[in-house]
């Protein structure tokens, strides 16, 4: 063998040396500003939850920022840029979920003229200026959207865009604590920080009687690629191992949680 | 009495020669109206009538079949390409999708080299944004400028010799959701510019801006209060639905209006005579249904309004408290009638919901109504009323399957333009054969917050073809012939003098077909689909060209230009369903081709 040929061999084995020990990667698509579940300065909840799955990983955290609106499954972990979503609901089919590590439920949030609103059959409700998410096109709505709708609650509703300046949740709690609005009907979880930070009430909302396939309470796990199966059983033991701290974090970010013995939901 | 009577013809030659002058005076400059022998091509639709017929005459059903590639370009870009190629004074001008660039191309050298390429610098952003694709309309000139927009809300004025920007207005904000693919018109010295994206809760507005400056002098918004929509005393709809204050607000819930959609993307047609330009709303939205009772005005439907002022004059909802996305943007064409006895200035306007309207244009009276597709949808539009008969058993509903919704979401026909034959007086129509079902959907997610919609699947019509190219015979209210196609027919078409009509497949074929048959003549098999609008000019050597981009995408291509997954079918709001094997018979990439006679 010629010494260059030697010197090619040791080149090429020097490179998968350096390959291997390159520490592991995990790679998260998150959107840049979504607080309280994540931003690009990694102040949500699901930036700290994505810190302790890497640490438990043994593997260096990188993020993919991306507002995850439409099309955002095509867009990143089906176009290879990342490896996992923090936070996805347990029934969403586009991609490869983990095991649930919460389980939360649309709120209202209220103000003083719609305090301790919790129910559709509230006769209040058609006299109060509510708010709900608008989450898209064709029949899209949150649950709460087709509650009010269902419950003929029509004439008094104001929406707000996923589209806009910050979270839709943070402009809704304003809106809320201001008074332009008497309450809002939330994801909780998007909730539950805003109105601790505004002094207001997040309570649990009941869906009306009747409204089938339209639920309120949804499990959230993490996401992987579809047919991932290793990083999904690899995720699965983490969220076991770890889940009093994962809980610990919700807890800081004021998530109301409905799988709690206790009811901690507020 | 000699004398006399030389005396009156001296005063009578006098009073012609002021009434000349005056004549002349009045005479719009040359360079606004699009120049009468063919040569150029202005404007998307050709003219403001809309028509797309080029009065060239040099290609005939008999020497159609020797078309030959006279040049073709890469524009180097991949998603769909949907705008008309503008042709003025040896100079063909393209706008290509995101990120926008304009070529402009010397037809007189061999080749048609590039003579300059202006890059706009669009916002990468935007393309999140976009609904169903990263498309543009096209480019219009006047005056020596080319005006188009970008897809990040700007529209901008270039020096059209050198390409060179005159200036940019910005129109709108990303972040809201809003961008802008349609083509603008310049009527009296102003850009008349529609926004896009209704589906994410923005309010539709057509604004004009001062051709010399770009500053904004009217904004009509299609929701809203009466002096948001531009509506006073000139306001004189034909129909009592439409007459009362502030329709825009007390047809929705409380403030649903503010974020009601209306927008405008579509086209719009200007009748000099009248002083009137014509345009269509799009849905409303981002509201369900059932969140949003009442008529929803301005939404889907046709706007007449002042250029100079703004004005509304007359409005004529096609589709009231849309439920299927049956958007009112579509052309309207500008023709004269024979209609029971009398000549009547009609519009034609073949819109979403599978009605080709045949209406008044000076009162929006609605003269006619004829199914050109296949409905299920509604029932007929009551002329007495205006209004269009919705069939209860195929609304769509939250939790409950809804088969064989037809027209489709995207119509009968979508943004696709048609064209006018003066000579055959057809109106050629590029249209879906497309139904959907409503299915009960399993739940979505979108930043960050989980909800339960319906899930849409797209499906061939009645026949098993997606598309046809269709002639229609307003008059006679009939379908004189038509031409399956096997996938939607999403190009426009252009209609000659000389008896041909042009228009290209989603497979990537580009037909001239008899326009008084629908033969097929010739056929040019292209690198990619085409959903562009063809144009036909007169080059600098005196031949019939006939131009056209290739470059599958839009919202029925995007399977192709956006790499959907094809497994999804309810991708691209249900379109990838029906589109499903699209991807086996083309690829994305931009191309511009032009054809001569040998």
């Amino acid at each position: 063998m010629s010494s260059v040929c030697r010197n090619a061999l040791l080149f090429v084995a020097l490179l998968c040396f350096t390959g291997l020990a390159q520490p592991r990667e995990l790679r998260v698509c998150a959107d840049p500003d979504n607080l309280p579940l994540s931003d690009a300065s990694g102040n949500g909840f699901e930036n700290r939850i994505a810190r302790l799955v890497a640490e438990e990983m043994g593997a260096e955290l990188r993020y993919e920022w991306l507002p995850l609106r439409r099309g955002f499954v095509r867009k990143t972990i089906d176009a290879g840029l990342c490896d996992v979503f923090i936070g996805v609901p347990r029934e969403f089919e586009r991609v490869l979920v983990t095991r649930s590590y919460y389980r939360s439920s649309y709120v209202f949030v209220d103000g003083p003229r719609a305090h301790g609103i919790d129910g559709f059959d509230d006769g209040r409700l058609a006299s109060l200026t509510i708010g709900v998410q608008l989450v898209g096109n064709d029949l899209a709505a949150t649950p709460p959207g087709h509650a009010l709708a269902a419950t003929r609650n029509v004439e008094n509703v104001r929406g707000f865009t996923i589209y806009g300046e910050g979270p839709v949740a943070q402009r809704m709690v304003a809106a809320v604590a201001s008074g332009e609005i008497d309450a809002a009907l939330i994801w909780g979880p998007q909730a539950g920080y805003f109105a601790r930070r505004a002094a207001l009430e997040v309570r649990a909302a009941r869906p009306p009687f009747g409204l089938a396939g339209v639920p309120f309470e949804f499990d959230i796990a993490m996401g992987v690629r579809r047919g991932d199966r290793a990083l999904r059983d690899e995720i699965d033991a983490i969220i076991e191992r770890r889940r009093a701290d994962i809980d610990a974090i919700l807890a800081a970010y004021s998530v109301p949680r409905s799988d709690r013995a206790g009811g901690e939901t507020q | 009495m000699r004398w006399k009577g030389r005396s009156l013809s001296l005063a009578w030659a006098r009073r012609i020669v002021v009434v000349a002058c005056v004549l002349i005076w009045m005479l719009p400059p040359v360079s606004a109206v699009p120049a009468d022998d063919g040569a150029e091509w202005r404007m998307p639709a050709r003219d403001y009538a809309s028509t797309r017929f080029s009065p060239l005459d040099e290609i005939t059903p008999s020497n159609a079949s020797r078309l030959k590639l006279a040049f073709s370009f890469s524009t180097g870009v991949e998603k769909g390409h949907e705008a008309a190629p503008i042709v003025v004074g040896g100079t063909m001008y393209v706008v290509t999708p995101y990120p926008n660039y304009v070529f402009a191309f010397d037809l007189t050298k061999p080749g048609a080299n590039v003579k300059w390429k202006f890059d706009p610098k669009t916002n990468a952003s935007s393309q999140g944004v976009a609904c169903c694709d990263v498309v543009n309309r096209g480019a219009v000139y006047a005056d020596g400028r080319l005006f188009f927009n970008t897809l990040d809300n700007h529209t901008i004025a270039l020096d059209a010799a050198s390409g060179k920007e005159l200036w940019r207005a910005k129109l709108g904000e990303i972040q809201l959701g809003q961008t802008l693919t349609m083509a603008p018109l310049v009527v009296k010295g102003r850009v008349l510019v529609g926004n896009s994206g209704g589906e994410f809760g923005i309010r539709g507005w057509l604004t004009a801006l001062d051709a010399a400056t770009g500053n904004q002098l009217w904004r009509a918004y299609s929701t809203g209060p009466d002096k948001d929509v531009l509506i006073g005393a000139a306001f004189k709809p034909f129909y009592a639905g439409d007459r009362g204050k502030d329709l825009g607000v007390k047809t929705w819930p409380a403030d649903a209006w503010k974020i009601g959609g209306g927008t405008v993307w579509g086209w719009i047609s200007y009748d000099p005579q009248l002083d009137v330009i014509y345009y269509g709303t799009s849905n409303p939205g981002p509201w369900n249904p059932d969140q949003r009772p009442g008529a929803n005005k301005w939404t889907c439907g046709i706007f007449a309004r002042r250029p100079e002022s703004g004005e509304a004059v007359w409005f004529y909802q096609a589709s009231p408290h849309d439920q299927y996305d049956y958007d009112g943007v579509n052309e309207s064409v500008l023709v004269d009638l024979p209609i029971g006895g009398a000549t009547r200035k009609v519009l034609l306007h073949p819109d979403r919901n599978g009605y080709l309207y045949v209406i008044d244009r000076a009162t929006g009276e609605v003269l006619s109504a004829d199914p050109f597709g296949h409905i299920t949808t509604s029932l007929g539009v009551d002329l007495e009323s205006g209004a269009l008969r919705y069939n209860p058993q195929k609304a769509p509903k939250v939790g409950k399957v809804v088969r064989d919704i037809c027209p489709a979401s995207a119509g009968a026909k979508d943004w696709q333009p048609t064209a006018w034959s003066p000579r055959t007086r057809l109106l050629y129509i590029p249209q879906q054969n497309l139904c959907q079902d409503t299915l009960v959907a399993e739940t979505s997610y979108i930043a960050g917050t989980p909800y339960v919609g319906a899930e849409l699947k797209m499906r061939p019509g009645p026949g098993g073809h997606r598309g046809e190219f269709s002639a229609w015979d307003p008059v006679a209210h009939k379908k004189v012939w038509t031409i399956a196609e096997d996938f939607p027919v999403w190009s426009g078409a252009v209609a000659t003098a000389g008896d041909v009509v042009f228009y290209g497949t989603m497979d990537g074929w580009f037909k001239a077909v008899d326009a008084k048959n629908g033969t097929l003549l010739w056929r040019f098999k292209t690198s990619s689909g085409i959903i562009g609008q063809p144009v036909s000019y007169r080059g600098p050597d005196g031949h019939q060209y006939v131009a056209v981009l290739a470059g599958v995408g839009g919202w029925a291509g995007a399977v192709v230009s956006g790499d959907l997954d094809t497994r999804d079918g309810s991708a691209a709001f249900g379109f990838v369903n029906a589109m499903k094997d699209l991807p086996l018979v083309t690829t994305k990439g931009g191309m511009l081709y032009v054809f001569r006679l040998p």
